[in-house]
């Protein structure tokens, strides 16, 4: 079948502003929009930038605006959103060539936080142990692929680009709740400040963007709540 | 622009981090990747680590070894086998103590299941040896190596392509890399360089691989002189989603999954009796080629069943969460309650640059070394696949070797000085850029590497003979004719992604020769290679590793005796 994509396009070395073009591309109804795009870059137009890899929602790569909503490219079916797709890069970071952002504040932030476990005691000869259910307890925010879909998708953050983000909340739940963990006060604290959680107003568009099915407001919710209870 | 580094690792997936972190402290590193280190291939690992911690069941590393020997056809070096097997189980602990979140036995230990080739005692049955989390585990494993390289402050070269290796007088000194976003050439000086850039899958049409993977890091060498081991064994992975080649874990047949062919049997009892559906990829993807060629696929179509549904939902939403998304993504089908259409997908190249057990990359058949020179991971060839990879042994074997890398290149830091930089060492890659940008020919890079990739599967994939290995050598050679002749349309130097992916089809193009010419020189089967006009084994001529070296009176074929220790080759049956 023939779709019609409209693609905004954004040449540093020549345009401007961005612009929006279109273009016609031969797919399935069950291909992929990532498909879609190789297709015009392929057969159409080899100009278009867009990052890419694993093609199948893994690497985190290709997340993008689709008909208004962030989504993986490859992640998103043609039949899921129509004859005529619309595909902008992410909102709220700076465009750098067409469908390509700038990823450096994102993993900024997502440094910020100390991402990494942190365990001062000396290791055991083999695993430290943990029960299934503590295990449990952190298993959602472990999912996360750094494709900047949620953190993109807020609000707060397009006002406020301070603001550390979902993504790196989700990113330091991971840690704050791994019972294996000993650094949780010193993330909370990170996270206690101007920049931290409480920017977060619950509006739920991340949780709607991840697309690897994060309840990524929940995550930040319970990260509130061990700042304000203690509870990690 | 020049940079200057004791160890520059190019690659930044498991192998490429792994190494990272055993240099951190002992010698200024950086690490030069193509994607962001966190869109890494590992990244997409599911089932599980092997390594013999007897979690579950008893079990020990020397089972381990037997089943990967086995598992190879006996072309893997007994001695690396070994020493990768003990030192699996070490790794797998090393990463939990990084932080890794495994799932977790009742007893809060490293949870296991079962894998495909993994037996107890010398194969009586399966063992539950694969150490995973969840069904992803090679993102745990990617993200956990990734968050302590940032603990420790590792230099990371994002978005930079390497292109050339620098090599003065036979000592390597540096990488030749093109950064995306600019589009300038950067010289990287080095006393030591490890490759970690994984595979190639990308010269086939139906892979469970990334875009990414164009074998750049084999290609690279391979140009340079240097030679390729073993590149005619590509393990083509029995269950990928039809059509779309996405791998469902093999994982899926250690909690009980089953194949089934169009006619509802269970064809793998009568292929591998005692391990059925948990026999080796090879077998199996031969099994389903078998069962398609004889009428008994779906429908009369390619592609034959997983089956599922008997689990329950509970373990499948458990314990496979990842893959039953794809499942509910790709086809639109719940694995729950519908079996999975599945075909054989390009999944693994055993082969690749020939290295030591140290990483260190051998010069030659002989076993000379190149100074400063490293490989790991799955563009190396140690050898421990041999002529078929065990599942779960790719995440054994780059955490063991890119440790053991990190190690040796520590060594060579602290003992060596800089070598001089050749003179303009970006010469070669700015004239193949300048060539590529002003092509004025017509030639269409997609339009080549579909061809390509079509005839690849056609003629050199699960099932081989000379004519289809003469069609496609001669198939090569017209595509790399009008290789030369290919436009990029793209002059821009931002992100210029359009002229990135006409050098990465010159790469695979280069591979895909040294392939089939391997491919046409043994004449025998073994593992993944399998020859219908040669179908036995033959150990008498053919129990060797073929060293492929690109000159420029074609390709030259020499060959290396296989190490045997403990366990002689013996028939191969499950």
């Amino acid at each position: 079948m023939q779709v019609t994509l409209r693609i905004m396009r954004f040449d540093p070395e020549k345009d401007k502003k961005p612009v929006m073009k279109s273009y016609k591309a031969e797919v399935e109804p069950t291909d992929r929009v990532l498909d879609a795009l190789n297709y015009v870059k392929w057969y159409e137009d080899g100009t278009l930038a867009y990052r890419r890899s694993c093609a199948h929602g893994i690497c985190g790569s290709d997340a993008v605006i689709i008909n208004g909503v962030n989504r993986l490219a490859c992640k998103t079916l043609i039949q899921d959103v129509g004859k005529t797709i619309t595909i902008e890069p992410l909102a709220g970071f700076k465009v750098l060539k067409d469908l390509i952002v700038d990823f450096e504040p994102f993993f900024e932030q997502y440094r910020s936080v100390l991402p990494y476990l942190i365990n001062n005691d000396p290791k055991p000869i083999k695993e430290r142990l943990q029960s299934p259910e503590d295990r449990e307890k952190f298993d959602d925010t472990t999912k996360c692929i750094l494709c900047a879909s949620c953190t993109t998708s807020c609000p707060i953050y397009w006002a406020n680009p301070d603001y550390v983000g979902p993504s790196a909340i989700v990113n330091a739940h991971r840690f704050i709740f791994d019972s294996r963990d000993q650094a949780a006060a010193e993330r909370l604290d990170i996270l206690n400040t101007r920049s931290g959680v409480w920017r977060c107003r619950t509006i739920f568009n991340c949780t709607e963007a991840c697309p690897r099915e994060i309840e990524v407001t929940r995550a930040i919710e319970d990260v509130k709540r061990a700042i304000l209870y203690g509870e990690s | 622009m020049y940079h200057r580094h004791d160890a520059v690792i190019v690659g930044a997936g498991g192998a490429g981090l792994r190494a990272a972190i055993e240099l951190c402290g002992k010698a200024d590193v950086a690490v030069v990747s193509k994607l962001y280190p966190t869109r890494s291939h590992t990244g997409t690992a599911q089932g599980g680590i092997g390594a013999a911690l007897g979690n579950r069941e008893e079990d020990s590393a020397e089972w381990h070894a037997f089943d990967t020997v086995k598992g190879s056809d006996y072309l893997g070096d007994q001695d690396a086998i070994e020493l990768m097997c003990q030192e699996a189980i070490g790794a797998v602990y090393d990463l939990e103590h990084m932080g890794l979140p495994f799932s977790r036995t009742e007893k809060g230990l490293i949870d296991q299941r079962r894998f495909g080739g993994h037996t107890r005692n010398f194969g009586e049955a399966p063992v539950m040896r694969s150490c995973y989390a969840a069904d992803r585990t090679g993102h745990m494993i990617l993200q956990t190596l990734y968050q302590q390289c940032i603990k420790h402050n590792v230099h990371f070269y994002d978005e930079f392509h390497v292109l050339d290796l620098i090599i003065n007088d036979g000592v390597c000194c540096g990488v030749i890399a093109y950064e995306l976003a600019t589009g300038e050439l950067h010289t990287f000086h080095a006393k030591t360089v490890l490759f970690a850039t994984g595979g190639c899958g990308k010269m086939y049409k139906v892979t469970s691989n990334a875009h990414a993977l164009t074998g750049d890091g084999m290609a690279i060498p391979y140009r340079r002189g240097l030679p390729l081991e073993d590149m005619e064994f590509f393990q083509f992975h029995p269950t990928g989603i039809y059509k779309m080649g996405i791998l469902i874990t093999e994982g899926a047949r250690g909690e009980g999954g089953i194949l089934l062919n169009g006619k509802g049997e269970r064809f793998m009892e009568r292929y591998a009796p005692t391990i059925k559906d948990l026999a080796p990829r090879d077998v199996i993807s031969r099994s389903i080629y078998l069962e398609v060629r004889e009428g008994r696929g779906v429908e009369g179509k390619d592609y034959v069943l997983l089956d599922l549904t008997h689990l329950g939902s509970e373990v499948i939403e458990t314990k496979l969460p990842d893959i039953t998304d794809f499942v509910r993504t790709y086809l639109g089908i719940d694995p729950v309650k519908t079996p999975i259409p599945v075909q054989p997908t390009a999944h693994y190249a055993m082969g690749g640059v020939p290295t030591d057990v140290n990483g260190r990359v051998l010069a030659d058949e002989k076993g000379n070394v190149m100074p400063g020179f490293y490989a790991a991971g799955e563009c190396a060839c140690v050898s421990v696949h041999g002529a078929n990879r065990l599942g779960t042994n790719s995440l054994v074997d780059i955490q063991v070797f890119g440790k053991l890398s990190g190690k040796d290149m520590a060594r060579f830091c602290a003992e060596t000085d800089y070598t001089p930089l050749p003179e303009d060492p970006e010469g070669k890659v700015r004239e193949e850029i300048e060539r590529l940008k002003l092509n004025t020919g017509n030639e269409s890079a997609a339009k080549i590497r579909t061809e390509l990739q079509a005839e690849m599967m056609d003629n050199a994939s699960v099932f081989r003979t000379a004519d289809s290995l003469g069609t496609i050598r001669r198939k090569l050679e017209e595509l790399q004719e009008r290789y030369k002749s290919v436009r990029v349309d793209d002059k821009s130097t931002i992100y210029n992604t359009e002229l990135m992916e006409a050098y990465e089809l010159g790469f695979l193009l280069d591979l895909a020769d040294c392939l089939v010419v391997s491919a046409e020189a043994r004449t025998e089967s073994r593992g993944a290679h399998c020859r219908e006009d040669y179908p036995k084994r033959d150990d008498v001529n053919w129990l060797k590793h073929t060293f492929a070296y690109q000159t420029d009176s074609g390709i030259k074929l020499a060959y290396k005796p296989v190490t045997i220790t403990k366990f002689e080759p013996k028939e191969r049956k499950y």
